[in-house]
């Protein structure tokens, strides 16, 4: 199994990033085992579209779930289309900690955008 | 000559002022009024003022890219190509952000499969036709909900055809964003309408960033101007902008505007400051 959090540093350590799209580094981690790589978000420059470049990358990695702070509407339903479940950090403020609340089944998992879209055709 | 009036602040005059221009400019040439593009494609309302019949209509819209899952390899190259992050892969499904796509093509070129073919998708209107004072009208109108306004005011300019020796005149959208800019494009001239408030100043400045940025020659226009304010005065003598125009802040104009009318209709007189000010501008192109 893997899964994505989002983090403000590129460590297990870190803090978790409340923003999905552009929020720091995604650090993909089997829970498990955990084993973990952390990358660079490449949303966190776009101009429009952090989002979908995101969930493009957690496609591309093959991750059964995402785990961030909040999920906008197109970040939503890419994700929805892509099979990837989500969840929300709730009071977990490590990743190492949001680990093991996702493990133990104690974070929510989302079932509609949990924020508005933000800018976009700027 | 297109003149452009914008400001950066909203609510500073912008349409007050561009509506009063025409009408200056219509009492003294029936032959050929101006031709009025109503930019602020947002929010517009210089219909207010210029009451146009708006006898023609034709939509604006993008290309964007529809997916034929039956061709799709999932290959990733649309995705990888796309600069707006408007088309992602996702497993077996391809799928397309309507609202985040800017029509730019390259998915539908670049695609191995030849499996993107492009689709209209509407996002408002542009209108036009005669108003009052034989001032020619023409406005753009972003439908509820979409988030770019740049195609329709683009389409807007490109539609609303000016004669040759007609004066153009353009009411911007407020801000500096893109919008802004391309409004701007193009112009002979920038009136920017400020206030005689911290907040105009700021804005103020942007917008002046803006004229520099692209070139264009601006003079400034202080609405409800209640007494001195040196900080606009200096800001505006250190940049060489020239005031051209003081409106002053008067209960009389408040409670006309509020009624549709123009500063022409509320003080007469003031048809030749803005008579006045037109020189000035074509003296300084």
């Amino acid at each position: 199994m893997k899964i994505i959090l989002t983090a403000t540093s590129p460590s297990i350590d870190s803090k978790v990033d409340s923003r999905f799209g552009r929020g720091a580094y995604l650090i993909v981690v089997d829970p498990d085992k955990l084993e973990w790589q952390a990358h660079p978000n490449p949303g966190v420059g776009a101009s429009g579209g952090a989002g979908t470049l995101a969930v493009q990358f957690a496609a591309n990695q093959h991750v059964d779930s995402v785990i961030s702070g909040d999920f906008g509407p197109n970040a939503y339903n890419a994700l929805q289309t892509a099979g990837i479940a989500m969840y929300l950090f709730g009071a977990s403020t490590t990743v190492k900690e949001a680990i093991e609340h996702f493990k133990a089944g104690q974070l929510h998992r989302v079932g509609a955008p949990t924020v508005q879209g933000h800018h976009s055709r700027g | 000559m297109i003149i452009t009036i914008a400001s950066g602040k909203g609510g500073t005059g912008k349409t007050m002022v561009a509506t009063s221009l025409a009408f200056s400019l219509a009492a003294i040439n029936s032959e050929q009024p101006p031709l009025f593009l109503d930019c602020d494609v947002e929010a517009p309302n210089a219909h207010l003022f210029l009451h146009p019949r708006l006898g023609e209509q034709q939509e604006v819209g993008l290309l964007i890219p529809s997916v034929d899952e039956t061709k799709c390899t999932h290959c990733g190259k649309c995705a990888e190509v796309c600069q707006y992050h408007a088309i992602a892969v996702l497993g077996q499904k391809t799928l397309v952000f309507p609202q985040l796509c800017h029509g730019c093509g390259s998915c539908t070129a670049l695609c191995p499969e030849k499996a993107i073919t492009e689709v209209p998708d509407r996002m408002g209107v542009v209108e036009r036709g005669p108003a009052a004072a034989g001032i020619s009208f023409a406005r753009g109108v972003l439908d509820v909900g979409e988030p770019m306004a740049v195609p329709v005011i683009r389409q807007l300019k490109k539609w609303a055809i000016s004669q040759p020796e007609q004066v153009v005149i353009r009411d911007a959208p407020p801000g500096t964003s893109c919008p802004v800019v391309e409004t701007l494009r193009g112009s002979d001239y920038l009136l920017l309408v400020t206030e005689p408030t911290p907040f105009g100043l700021h804005d103020l400045r942007l917008a002046s960033q803006v004229a520099g940025e692209l070139g264009i020659p601006a003079g400034v226009i202080i609405n409800r101007e209640n007494g001195p304010y040196l900080a606009l005065d200096e800001f505006c003598a250190n940049q060489h902008l020239p005031v051209l125009l003081r409106i002053p802040f008067e209960r009389a104009i408040a409670e006309g505007v509020a009624q549709g009318k123009t500063l022409v209709d509320i003080h007469p007189e003031s048809g030749g400051r803005f008579r006045q000010m037109f020189k000035q501008i074509a003296s300084l192109l």
